[in-house]
């Protein structure tokens, strides 16, 4: 497939941001209208669970449906408007050095976990516990009704003609990054995925680095 | 072991539990219990009907594309699958199928695609000729339920097809399902079911003609040890117990 590799002109030294994230971990952040938020895949082959909220109203969500149906196509890279509930533009993707974002796999949860590998790794940690933690914990009035399909970036999950889907070796590498702009007040929420029963991380999940810059002026 | 092949069959009387006809363009919900079959049927041909499903009695779980998805490695849905629940239990599984794809990635329509599409026709002007659309067809049978926009997750589009080819490119297939097509959904929980008629999202056809699709529920008992769906894939059957250890 067309793979678009877009390089951002921005230096990380003038970010008004800049965190590690270490997998396993949430985050729950708001990034202003023109702010720009990278997220930098470290080690390489991480996969990022993300979703977003519009500030003013947070039912409004990101929708991965109307997002790849506007596009006609089931990747996100360069370009990719990520649509909300209300079909409207929360962040457009401005930058990506890794090619293609995943957001059919959804998040791990234990549940999941359960029926899609073995009864015992019900207890392992999951990408919906590091969702319900931060949102439960933090004080963003959002609950589990408000946690939709997700975007995985840098996770590769191919579909062929036929339907066929499946969670694949990642297309990501050390220092590679995907960067977006936001079109509203959006409230961002991470898990940074702690799987480690699929190829999605590579079995070792890694931490990612999180900038965000006042704008492109 | 062989399996047990869930072919479409007639429903016997004194199983049949009620039968509508929803309209095209409509939309509708009500609860299924487990044990019960929902068979859904494009009554002329070129039928869309976006659905979705809660557990009725804990309607913060609910239908998930993801972990339906991912659990069967598929990205659409047919006879030998199930709707998995956010909590990894099978909400439905698919008995039987004759249209052989149904599409799990699109969601339904909206008020901005449909004008954008067929252009206005408003109830002032067109009176019940308005065009509807799915996603608001969808929330008005979830708010009949105490259910709003937050509850609104991703979709099922029975009847329609819509493949990915090498590109990841999103290519619908116009004239897919055919008149009499259906599709039966086995209830393994009670669920609220909530459906549109409204055309597909990505439908070319330039006129608003959704067809009508004919409901029939009927006692048919859940997923048997030998069942297909329960069989095809081992994900599955820790599905299927999980759900059984819901209900015990």
């Amino acid at each position: 497939m067309t793979q678009s590799f877009v390089e951002s002109r921005l230096d990380p030294r003038g970010a008004l941001y800049d965190k590690v994230l270490p997998a396993g971990e949430g985050w729950l952040h708001e990034l202003k209208r023109g702010q720009i938020f990278r997220i930098q895949d470290i080690k390489g082959n991480q996969a990022v669970d993300t979703l977003f909220y519009s500030a003013a109203d947070p039912s409004e969500r990101y929708s991965a449906q109307d997002t790849i149906r506007a596009q006609r196509r089931i990747y996100l890279t360069t370009g990719s408007r990520l649509l909300s509930s209300e079909g409207n533009a929360l962040l457009t993707l401005v930058a990506d050095t890794c090619g293609r974002h995943d957001t059919l796999g959804g998040a791990c949860a234990a549940e999941s976990n359960s029926v899609r590998y073995a009864f015992d790794k019900k207890y392992m940690h999951s990408c919906r516990d590091t969702f319900l933690h931060t949102i439960v914990a933090g004080d963003a009035l959002l609950t589990k009704r408000d946690i939709a399909s997700n975007i995985n970036f840098f996770m590769n999950v191919p579909v062929t003609a036929d339907g066929g889907l499946s969670f694949a070796d990642g297309v990501s590498a050390p220092g590679k990054y995907v960067e977006m702009r936001a079109e509203m007040d959006v409230i961002c929420l991470i898990s940074n995925c702690p799987q480690l029963n699929n190829p999605c991380n590579a079995y070792d999940p890694t931490p990612v680095r999180l900038l965000i810059w006042g704008g492109p002026g | 072991m062989k399996l047990v092949q869930n072919t479409v069959q007639e429903i016997a009387k004194d199983a049949l539990l009620w039968e509508d006809r929803v309209p095209g363009g409509a939309h509708w919900s009500g609860i299924v219990r487990r044990g019960t079959t929902l068979r859904l049927t494009d009554l002329s041909g070129g039928a869309n009907c976006s659905a979705i499903f809660f557990n009725h009695e804990e309607k913060l779980e609910r239908y998930n594309m993801a972990d339906t998805l991912k659990a069967q490695h598929t990205a659409r849905l047919t006879r030998g699958h199930v709707c998995y629940s956010d909590m990894g239990r099978v909400l439905c599984s698919i008995a039987a199928d004759s249209a052989g794809w149904h599409d799990p990635l699109c969601g339904p329509s909206d008020a901005a695609t449909t004008r954008a599409r067929y252009g206005e026709k408003t109830y002032q002007n067109a009176r019940n000729d308005m065009l509807r659309n799915g996603r608001d067809g969808l929330l008005i049978e979830l708010g009949k339920w105490g259910l709003s926009k937050r509850d609104l997750a991703a979709t099922v589009n029975f009847f329609s097809k819509v493949w990915i080819d090498d590109a990841g490119d999103m290519q619908f297939v116009l004239g897919h399902s055919r008149a009499g097509a259906l599709v039966e959904l086995r209830f393994e929980m009670n669920c609220l079911v909530a459906l549109s008629t409204a055309p597909h999202p990505l439908d070319p056809r330039p006129h608003y003609a959704p067809g009508p699709v004919g409901l029939a529920a009927w006692r048919s008992g859940t997923a048997r040890p030998d069942d297909e769906c329960r069989l095809s894939c081992p994900e599955n059957g820790r599905g299927f117990h999980a759900t059984e250890l819901y209900y015990r």
